[in-house]
Formats: C-alpha cells, structure tokens, sequence
C-alpha cells in the first residue's frame, strides 16, 4: 500500500530527470560481468542489440554480484532506474517486483511463446509472480563442475582423475610436484558454492532436495550430511595454499597448470576458452565431479524496472526480445560457457563439456538452483559459515556442521 | 541587523540571521542524523527484507545478531583496531610532531613526507598494502629472495594477525594529519613556558608530558574526534585490503552492516547491527559532546 | 574605529602568530654533527623513508611490464621502463564493454567535486560563524548532533538517504550528490569553522556591532577576509575526501557519471586472469594524482590553517 503511493511520489521525479535531449533509444544495462570470457559474451548482446537501431550503454559494475546488488538496488528504489539489469534465478529480486518496480513482459512473452521455447520450465516460473513475467531467463548455468588441468597431473606424474574420489587421492602427487591440489579463491560465494556442489555429488539429489527445499534439519544434522563435510574437510586442506581472491583468479591457477583442480561453475569455462584451452586436451571437466551426473539450473534473468519514457520502453521490448532470440542465445552463451534457454537452438559449435552438460540436461538429470530454493540471506550466512570453515584448519567439521544445521533450521 | 535595540519583539525573531543561516545546519542534525537514525532504529524491529515494511518482530534480528559469530569478530576486530589505532595515532603523529619541532632543517619536507598519504583514499592505501604484503611479492618474498628462506611475515593471509596487517596501512595513511594537528599545537605553545621550564631545569620529556601535554587538550580534542569517528567508520580500508578475510578473521561492523543490507537482502538485521553500533557510539559520545560543546562560555 | 583599521591590526596579528609558528623550540644547535643531530635526522630519515616506500614501489611497478614483475623484487627499479600501464590504466583498460580506462571518470570527478567542495564549504562556514558569534538558544543542542553524527557508519545513511533523495526528486542527480557530500562533509567542517571564528579577537566582533554591522556584514567584511587558512583547510580536506569517495560516487550516479574512484575500482577489480598489477598501480597513482598535487603544493598553509582550527577550542 505504502509502497504503491510511493511509487506514483516518484514515478513523477522520474519524469522529471528525463527531459534532457538523449536519443530515446539508448538504454543503460547494469550487469556485473567483467572477467574476460564474461564480456566477451555480453558484448555479443550489445552487438545484437545495437543493430537493431538502438544503443547499448554499458553499466558494468565489477566486483561481483555483492558488490553490483547494492547500486541496482538502490537507483531502483530511489527513483533512478536504469533501463535493463541482470539478477541471478531466484529470489533476489522477488520483492521489487512484488513492490510494482519491476516492468511486466507477459505481453512479449506470449507474442513470442517464451513458455513454449524457454526450457527448463522451472526457469519461467523463477520469472513470474501471480500468473505474470517479469523477467527474461537468458542462460543456464551449473555449479556441479570439477576443472581439471592436465598439465599438473602431468608434471605430477598421475593419470588425470576421473571422480572426486581419484582426485582426492592424487593430492599428495600434486602436492609434491609443487602444485596446489585444489583452487578455491577467498571470495566467500566460492566457498559456500565448493560445498553445495559437493553435497549432491557425495549425499545425492535426495539429500540435498531434503536440506534446502524441505529446511530438513534434521537431514542436515544427519550422518549423510556429515560425510559431506568429511569431504569439505579434504577439500580444505587441498586447498589449503590458494592465496588469490577472485574465482577467475583460482581458475588461471588451474589453466596455467599451478592448481590441479577447481570446483566451479561451468562459467569457468569462458575463462579457459579466452585463454585459447581446448576442452579434453588442456584441460579436463567433471560434472557433478564425476560421482553424480546431475547439474543445477542456475543463471542469470534480466529485469526491466518500469520507465516513463515511453520510447524506452518500447526500446526495452526490443532488448528483451534480442536476448532470447535464438542467434543471439548461441553467441552469447557459447562465449560465456553457460546453456541456451531454448532448445530450439544449433549447438554445434558446442564444446566437449558443454556437449556433456546438454547430454545430462536432455536426460533430465537437473536439480534446482540453491538461488532458486533459498533466501539471500540464508545463503549470505552459508557464505559466512563456509568461507570461515574452509580458512580456519582448527574449526572441527562437526562444529561447523553444527552451525550448519542451525542455519537451516533458521531458514524459510 | 539584529532586533536588539527594537525592544523585544519576539524570542523567535532575535538573532535571526544568525537561525535562518544554520537552517542546514539544522535539517541536516534533525532529519538526516536524527530522523536517519530514528527510521534505522525503527524498522531494526521488523523482518524487512529487500524493502523497508513495517512487519514488527521484536527483539529477534539482535538475539540472530549477538548469535552470529561473525557479528562477535567484528566487534572484536573494532575493539583491537580501535583501541590500538587510537594509541599509536596518537603516540606515533605525537613524536613525529615533536621531532619536527626541534628547530630542524627540511622541516617542509618531512612534513610533506609524512602527510602524503592522507590525501590517498582508504581504496588506494589498501591496495598498496595489499601489493605490499603479498606473500609472494611484497616484503615476505624479498627477504627470501635474500637469502632468507625461512622469513615469514605474512598477514594478510593469518587469520591471527590479519587486523594488525590492516593496522599498519591505516596507521601509514592517518598518522600524518594527527602529526599535523599536534605539530600546530605545539606551535601554539607560548615560548615563555619552555624558558621558565628550561631555567627550573626540567627536562625535555617532563616538560612535553606535564607542561605541554596538559596545555594541548583542545588540539587532543579535535584529534580524538577525527581519528575516532574513522575508526567507527571503517571500512573501504578492510574491503580493499582482504575483503574481510581470510575467511571472516578481518570482519568489521560496518561491513557486516552493509552486506547484511543488500548483499544478504535482510535490512532488519542490518539495521539492528547499525543500532548497535549507533547505541555504543551514543553512550560514549554522547555525554562527553555535551560537556565539551555543549555548556561552553562564550569565547 | 574603522573596520579597516581592526582588520589590518588582526590580520598583522595572525602574520606575527604565524612567523612565531615556525620559531624554534629547542635550543639552538651549534654543531652540525652534534649527537642529537645525527640522531634527529636519523630518526627523521628513516620515518621518511617508511613512509615514501609505498609510493616508491607502485611507482617502480606502474613502470614493469608483467613478466618483470612475476620474477623480480618489488623494491627494485625497472630493468626495463615502460609507459604501456600508465597509457592502459589512463585509455584502454576495459569494464564490461567499456574500454577507456580512467579518462572518462576523471572530468566526472571534476565535476562532482567542484560543486560540491563550494556548497559544502559555504554551508559549514556560515554555520560555524553563526555557532561562534551569534549563538542561539538551542544553536548548541544542534551542533551536538551534528558532531555525534561524525561518527555514524555512511553505510547506515545509505538507506535513509535515497529516501530523502527520492522525495526531493534529486536521486541520480548532480545535486543530489552535492547535498549528499554537503551532510557528511558538515560535522568536521563545522567544527573547525567555529573554533577558528571563536578564536577572532572578541573586541574586533563587539567594534563591528556598534558600528551597526549585522550578521552577513560582519561575515563578509570582517570573517571572511581573515579566515583564509581555514578556508585552506576545508578545501584541502573536501577536496580529498570527495575526489576520493567511492561509496556514494557508486550508489548515487549512474555509469555515464562514474567518478574515477569508481572506475578503479571497476579496473581494479576486472580481473581478465592475471591480475595486471602494473596497470592497477598507474591507475592508483592517476587516481590519486590531484589529491596529491593539492597536498604538495599547499604544504605549509595547511599547518597554518590546522593550528587556527583545532587549537583553540
């Protein structure tokens, strides 16, 4: 009620600031993709989308999403909006949309059948609220991706592993070749996400459907769960060496052959392609780290905060409708490592791994994004938890699992 | 003009310049620190989430708060930080005021020298530092190189050390102003008190700490609220330097405020963090602004 | 008595303050290489040299190519010079899709901090002279508040603040920015601007209000005049902190009016692999270039203005 007031108080200043002579057509995008495979491929967007007339203006905002959330947060709320900004599926912006901030796109969306061509469905449903969309799913992403690099168990003298399993056995190789068995930057999302990946591939999809959709604390507290931080507790000592902040950094350890592996999304994969790698020859990916073929749909939407100016938003129309259009689908998502929404698209061009993930895709083998299944919050204190679990050699898995239960229990 | 010779109109009207020109003054303290604060205070009772609603819920966001190990290294964190920054500010921009004050050569120049990097932003100084203590390039890497293979001195990457690797670049960047401050205090020392000092024979460190000391509580005055409120306020410096690592071991309050707030989509408990930090700041602040501002004589 | 003739006679008094300012405290030294000599300028020296290694070394790094960075010693000067960093860092260093490194950022902060460093200097210095000389009842309750205020967390404003901007309609806007830097910048400001205008001769003020000077006429005629190492510090000190604000340049613009600080951050933190620490350095240094020019060549005034601002209470 309050908010809807509030809303009409400054859609009038809105009007307001935008008198100045700008081509109507420009529109501001904020996104936080700034490594390199990343704007390599939001700049095929920016190309698809500036032939049709209008202008990109690029918001990058770099420091990742924790850092970007905040200013795409506010210039919303406070009036300022820009035309286009990415969020990730789920939750994060439910309350702007149920706020009357967010533009509805359920006219486009019918007009170009997106319920029938967006697959899987789930990724739709993240957009709509009460029958209506409100955001364009643009790629696919899995978290449940074990990079390999064959060059350091090359020099390390061991075969290349072929599961979790192996790879934790080939540490001591590693180690003593001088390599840092296992990747993972100070970052604390690396962290939080290094764990969740492992408890699908270690406890199965059962495990963690219980844990993070039912808030099962009792699952989480369980033996199953337990054996899952055993796992934790090896991948923290592997890791124990990686002194670099940034993911994209811990995965040049691994594409330069300094670092054995890296539990990352398949967006490591834009990282490996910038740097010239070739997928089965450089370097080696195991999905669902090659225990339990499953993969995640996580991901990136755009929303499109409501305008006054009307060409803009006509122009937003537009934008949207780029993104999902199907060359546009394979430019982007072949740079950025990630997998088409539609089906309906050539992949050809497609990589080994990305091959992989289209396979187990096809075969249903999915499971739900945690985005999509828990709160920002609750995962911001799973990061917390994480980060100081995997930096901290004295705190004990059972604490830490102590505390993770906690949390769930916590959870809504 | 004032009204005074006119009679007495009107207790509102007198001195009324001097109140139509504080009207920022005066909406800025009322409703942006004390309006600010009171919406803060506010809705720190309420479960907001991404949006401000008014969905009371208690005490709940301070129990999760004082629950939240996180929360406790923070505090922690500030208590150290604070406490120790305070002290060295204050020893360190001291000595180097008095060493400069001895009648040297250059003086121009060393003051330079150790004012330049308060005009570094907390981003840039964490930054260098970070580039400084760098395990693999910074001072650790070069004594090793040396020949010395066993040297560690890595803080930045030590979970027990890691607030006194964020020590040493605050001190490095804020130490110049405090010596300056000083240095214009002790400028302001009337020469006769060092001769009658010099003529009892009293000796120098007696006289700085019990005749000079004393004599400068308005220049320690203003010091204190500088370095005081930058140490409440630190932030960017912790961000730039470790990102509050490694793991949570370089946390302070005001990031946990502000990744509660957007990063986590849960304002109530980013609120109820800032309510305590406010509360403690207003207990201390509070009663000491009053007596040193507040029942002042007119000069 | 004229106007004229109270403010030569002070302004003569504050030269003379200032020549005693730079007096001697110690005895005289008579030997250049006395004991305490060498020990002095010993200790001097070696301070010094703590605190310019930081500036030496991004200096030396800006100047590397990477490869010499990997293997070499930070401390040591470029085997090779090259100005390839300082051009990326300034021209070509990308975020997202844009690819002109710092140049753009740098008019954005002129902008930004021109304005802003006036309104807020003017505000607070007629608020400090309204607290000095014309207090009101209540005037002090105010000022306590803005001093508590000095100690909130700006990331608590946040929220509040675009708030208050949105209902005045200024969100996103330059002046919104302006109010913003105005309010954060007003509590330190204030409180050296009063305690140097309380610090004005008592006679010279009650010499004006009998001529039948008001409140803007003493401030224009007698105030203002004198208040120039002030005024020197609040530009010096609201120079550096809005040049150098990045938290309020992010949330309160958009990316057509990013100040620098924003774009090294978005530099800095654009990792395309490896990080490019010789390109992170040069544009650390490009950022924080004119913060620095206004120190170096401000020197001396600064002191001046810091004594009649802080010292008297």
């Amino acid at each position: 009620m309050r908010y809807q007031f509030m809303t009409a108080a400054f859609a009038a200043t809105v009007a307001l600031q935008f008198t100045g002579p700008a081509a109507a057509t420009d529109l501001e995008v904020t996104h936080w993709w700034t490594s390199g495979g990343e704007a390599a491929a939001v700049s095929e967007f920016a190309k698809a989308f500036n032939a049709t007339g209008n202008k990109w203006v690029d918001g990058a905002i770099a420091g990742g999403g924790n850092t970007a959330r905040p200013v795409m947060i506010s210039r919303i709320t406070g009036g300022d909006p820009m035309a286009a900004t990415q969020f990730n599926h789920g939750r994060q912006a439910e309350e702007l949309v149920e706020a009357g901030l967010m533009r509805d796109l359920t006219d486009l969306a019918t007009k170009e059948k997106w319920a029938e061509i967006v697959r899987p469905k789930s990724l739709l449903d993240g957009c709509t609220l009460d029958g209506k969309i409100y955001c364009a799913p643009i790629n696919i992403h899995s978290w449940q991706w074990l990079w390999l690099s064959n060059k350091a168990f090359e020099e390390a003298g061991v075969p290349v592993p072929k599961n979790w399993d192996e790879f934790v056995a080939a540490a001591p190789a590693l180690e003593k070749a001088g390599k840092i068995p296992l990747a993972i930057g100070g970052q604390p999302w690396q962290n939080s996400g290094a764990f969740n990946v492992l408890i699908p591939a270690i406890a199965g999809k059962d495990v963690f459907l219980k844990v993070y959709q039912d808030k099962d604390a009792e699952v989480a507290a369980g033996p199953e769960i337990a054996k899952v931080f055993k796992a934790a507790d090896d991948a923290r000592k592997m890791a124990a060496k990686s002194n670099v902040q940034d993911w994209n950094q811990a995965t040049n350890l691994v594409i330069t052959g300094q670092a054995g592996g890296q539990i990352m999304g398949d967006w490591a994969q834009g990282e490996f392609q910038v740097a010239g790698q070739v997928a089965g020859e450089d370097y080696t990916c195991l999905p669902g780290l090659g225990v339990n073929e499953l993969i995640s749909t996580d991901g990136d939407a755009f929303y499109f905060p409501k305008l006054d100016d009307p060409e803009k938003t006509k122009a937003q129309e537009v934008l949207a409708s780029t993104m999902l259009n199907p060359k546009t689908q394979v430019a982007f998502n072949l740079k950025k490592g990630s997998v088409p929404v539609r089906a309906d698209v050539d992949l050809t061009a497609a990589n080994d791994c990305m091959k992989k993930g289209l396979d187990i895709l096809a075969k249903g083998n999915v499971i739900p994004a945690v985005n999509q299944l828990n709160t920002e919050d609750t995962n911001n204190q799973l990061n917390d938890l994480f980060v100081e679990f995997f930096k901290t050699p004295s705190m004990t898995p059972e604490d830490a699992q102590k505390r993770y239960a906690d949390i769930i229990a916590a959870a809504e | 003009m004032t009204t005074r010779q006119n009679g007495r109109p009107s207790q509102l009207f007198r001195n009324l310049n001097a109140k139509i020109a504080s009207i920022p003054m005066v909406l800025t303290a009322l409703v942006v620190f004390l309006g600010g604060t009171a919406w803060t205070v506010l809705y720190s009772f309420t479960s907001s989430k991404l949006l401000p609603r008014l969905n009371f819920v208690g005490l709940d966001q301070y129990e999760r708060l004082w629950a939240a190990p996180r929360w406790m290294t923070a505090i922690e964190n500030l208590a150290i930080y604070g406490f120790l920054s305070l002290i060295f500010s204050l020893v360190i921009g001291f000595l180097l005021a008095a060493l400069l004050d001895q009648k040297i050569r250059f003086e121009d120049t060393f003051r330079t020298i150790f004012l330049y990097p308060f005009a570094l932003s907390f981003i840039v100084t964490g930054l260098i530092w970070q580039w400084l203590l760098n395990p693999d390039f910074g001072f650790q890497g070069v004594v090793r190189q040396l020949g010395w293979e066993s040297f560690t001195f890595n803080p930045l990457y030590n979970a027990e050390i890691v607030i006194y690797g964020i020590l040493i670049a605050g001190l490095w960047q804020g130490t110049g102003l405090v010596m300056c401050l000083m240095l214009a205090g002790l400028r302001g020392i009337d020469e006769d008190i060092w001769k009658a000092a010099r003529v009892d024979g009293i000796p120098m460190w007696k006289t700085y700490l019990f005749i000079v000391i004393p004599m400068m509580r308005p220049v320690f005055i203003t010091t204190l609220v500088i370095i005081a409120s930058g140490i409440v306020r630190v932030y960017d410096l912790v961000v730039a330097q470790t990102s509050g690592g490694p793991g949570i071991a370089s946390e302070v309050p005001a990031k946990y405020v502000y990744d509660y707030m957007f990063a986590a989509q849960n304002l109530g408990q980013g609120f109820a963090a800032s309510t305590m930090m406010l509360l403690t700041v207003a207990i201390v602040i509070v009663p000491w602004a009053y007596f040193e501002f507040g029942r002042r004589r007119h000069v | 008595m004229s106007d004229h003739a109270a403010l030569n006679v002070a302004a003569a008094g504050f030269d003379a303050i200032a020549e005693e300012v730079s007096g001697p405290r110690g005895a005289k030294p008579r030997r250049v290489l006395s004991r305490r000599n060498i020990f002095l300028y010993g200790t001097l020296i070696l301070i010094a040299v703590y605190y310019l290694l930081p500036l030496y070394v991004m200096f030396v790094t800006s100047l590397k190519g990477m490869p010499e960075i990997r293997l070499g010693n930070i401390f040591a000067p470029p085997v090779e010079i090259t100005f390839e960093p300082w051009v990326k860092a300034w021209a070509t260093a990308c975020t997202g899709l844009n690819c002109d490194g710092l140049s753009r950022g740098f008019w954005n902060s002129v902008r930004i901090t021109v304005p802003s460093v006036i309104v807020s200097i003017i505000i607070a210095s007629v608020n400090g002279y309204a607290l000095a000389n014309w207090r009101f009842k209540g005037a002090d309750i105010f000022f306590i508040i803005l001093i508590v205020g000095a100690f909130i967390p700006y990331q608590v404003m946040i929220y509040p603040i675009v708030i208050i901007l949105r209902e005045m309609g200024l969100y996103g806007s330059l002046w919104g920015l302006v109010i913003v830097h105005s309010i954060f910048g007003m509590p330190i400001l204030t409180l050296l601007f009063r305690n140097y205008f309380a610090s004005v001769p008592e006679e010279l003020f009650k010499a004006a209000r009998v001529d039948g000077a008001g409140f803007w006429a003493i401030y224009f005629k007698i105030m203002l005049p004198m208040a120039l190492p002030i005024f020197v510090v609040a530009i010096i000190l609201q120079v550096t902190g809005i040049w150098n604000d990045f938290l309020f340049g992010v949330i309160y613009t958009k990316p057509d009016t990013y100040p620098m600080t924003v774009q090294l951050n978005n530099i800095v933190n654009s990792v395309q692999g490896v990080k490019e620490y010789n390109v992170n350095m040069a544009a650390t240094i490009l950022t924080g270039l004119v913060p620095l020019i206004v120190y170096f060549a401000s020197g001396r005034l600064f002191v001046r203005g810091i004594a009649a601002g802080a010292v008297k209470g």
